[in-house]
């Protein structure tokens, strides 16, 4: 395959960025996307040109480490893939692919296709988190559960923090990862306890951070490589209402 | 209050004003659709309507200011929230590609804007008989303020049935993502019902704007006659 490549250059944060375009020859229907753009750094290189920078990691899937909009949709064409999952069987012969970094103001950008997600970690630190004490592992079972309240949790602690959500929303809002974070907790007994100031916080934190207001679009739910729903964004509303109303402080 | 002012000023508190002013401007629009669709009931029974309005007198200018006051507070924060968006993102993209999201609901502060110039224009001319005083002033047989025949010579010319019906369009635009949308803003979510809850803002958007429409429409092809005599 060949592919025409217009890649988003950029040297640092200070820095206007721009376009450059790439010819990929030789591509392989089998290579991962990330593959692709190693391949095109090799040859970079060994031009004596710098070599794109992107975000990767696991390259499993898993880590929410990989990033990149690619053709305008965040982690690219393939509904629920990350961008290390997807193939270039995905793309035909001749296309031209354009791969830009993930744009927010809450997401600086750092040097070509990196972007610095720290704002989502700073957004855990505030409250994503439970500060009950659990004491040593309990036997199984000894805290009964129900089935369907469990796997409510856990879909949405498969929120892999990558940030797609942010990148797809044309608001740039945040709302999708935050009440994922505040889902897989107050599903469970120990999240439950400290439920109220944990939206509050986490919601205050994250407007903090410059993202912007969830105007119900749902592109995050369409791109987001784990399927969460946007019913966890109502669910973060009405806590976040009721806890306004009924919250004893903060 | 602190904790008001902190609340309603998050990017979630601000919403929740948009949604909660935006089932208040529905509900004035089911109000106001169900008082207008008695001018089928003819020009003895609309005039009585108009006329036990305006007899609420104290309470009529309440819940005036009241839909005024919903109607800013609407306004300024879906503007808010549509400024927010903004500045979260300054470097656009070279390529954005829609997956799911509608026309409507990107359009939402255009449709929004162009339906508050059409209110004004509307207020102008039946609430505060600007535009056509000399329809404003009529009077039927029993004395009382002919508003029967005031609408109806107002729909009689195209330019001002074709406003309003372009902007009966517009807000079903703007209702059918803002219904669906105002219900996830309040929390008013479950997977069994999500299919049906994001149907109820087209559904709701039909009905209201077939209703409307239909009475300039039915001015136009005679349905809802002029009264004899009237000028």
């Amino acid at each position: 395959m060949k592919l025409t490549l217009r890649v988003w250059r950029q040297r640092n944060a200070s820095e206007q960025g721009r376009f450059e375009t790439y010819e990929a020859t030789d591509v392989s229907p089998d290579m991962s996307f990330l593959e692709m753009l190693d391949v095109l750094n090799r040859d970079l290189v060994e031009r004596s040109e710098e070599p794109v920078a992107f975000d990767h990691d696991c390259r499993e899937g898993i880590c929410g480490t990989c990033s990149l909009v690619i053709n305008g949709v965040a982690h690219g064409p393939r509904k629920a893939t990350t961008t290390c999952q997807l193939h270039m069987r995905s793309f035909k012969d001749g296309d031209t692919v354009t791969i830009e970094p993930f744009r927010a103001t809450g997401f600086p950008a750092v040097r070509d296709l990196v972007v610095d997600r720290s704002a989502f970690d700073r957004i855990l630190q505030s409250g994503g988190f439970i500060s009950v004490n659990t004491g040593g592992a309990p036997d199984a079972n000894a805290l009964p559960i129900g089935k369907a309240e469990a796997d409510t949790a856990f879909d949405a602690a498969a929120c892999i923090g990558c940030g797609a959500c942010v990148a797809a929303c044309p608001n740039a809002a945040a709302m999708l990862f935050v009440s994922a974070k505040i889902a897989h907790l107050s599903h469970l007994p120990q999240g439950a306890v400290e439920h109220e100031q944990r939206v509050v916080r986490m919601v205050h934190a994250m407007d903090g951070e410059g993202f912007g207001t969830c105007r119900n679009y749902y592109e995050c739910e369409a791109v987001c490589p784990k399927e969460i729903p946007v019913s966890f964004i109502a669910d973060m509303n009405r806590g976040y209402l009721k806890a306004a109303l009924t919250a004893a402080s903060d | 209050m602190n904790w008001l002012t902190r609340s309603l000023s998050s990017s979630i508190g601000n919403k929740l004003l948009v949604a909660i002013t935006g089932i208040g401007l529905v509900g004035f629009l089911v109000g106001h659709l169900a008082g207008n669709l008695q001018v089928y009931l003819g020009q003895d029974a609309f005039n009585a309507y108009a006329t036990g309005l305006r007899e609420l007198g104290p309470l009529l200018n309440i819940l005036r200011a009241g839909i005024v006051l919903v109607a800013i507070v609407h306004v300024v924060t879906a503007i808010k929230a549509a400024r927010s968006s903004k500045n979260a993102r300054p470097v656009a993209y070279a390529k954005h590609t829609r997956v799911v999201s509608s026309g409507n609901s990107h359009s939402m502060v255009r449709t929004g804007l162009l339906i508050l110039a059409f209110v004004l224009f509307h207020l102008a001319h039946f609430t505060w008989g600007l535009t056509h005083p000399e329809h404003y002033k009529l009077v039927d047989g029993e004395g009382r303020h002919d508003a029967y025949s005031m609408l109806v010579l107002g729909f009689q010319s195209w330019p001002v049935a074709v406003s309003y019906v372009v902007a009966m369009f517009l807000l079903g635009m703007h209702i059918s993502h803002g219904i669906p949308s105002l219900l996830q803003t309040l929390g008013i979510s479950h997977p069994k019902y999500r299919p049906l809850l994001e149907k109820s803002g087209p559904v709701i958007a039909v009905l209201l704007v077939a209703g409307f429409v239909s009475i300039p429409v039915s001015v136009l092809l005679g349905i809802v006659p002029l009264p004899e005599g009237v000028l």
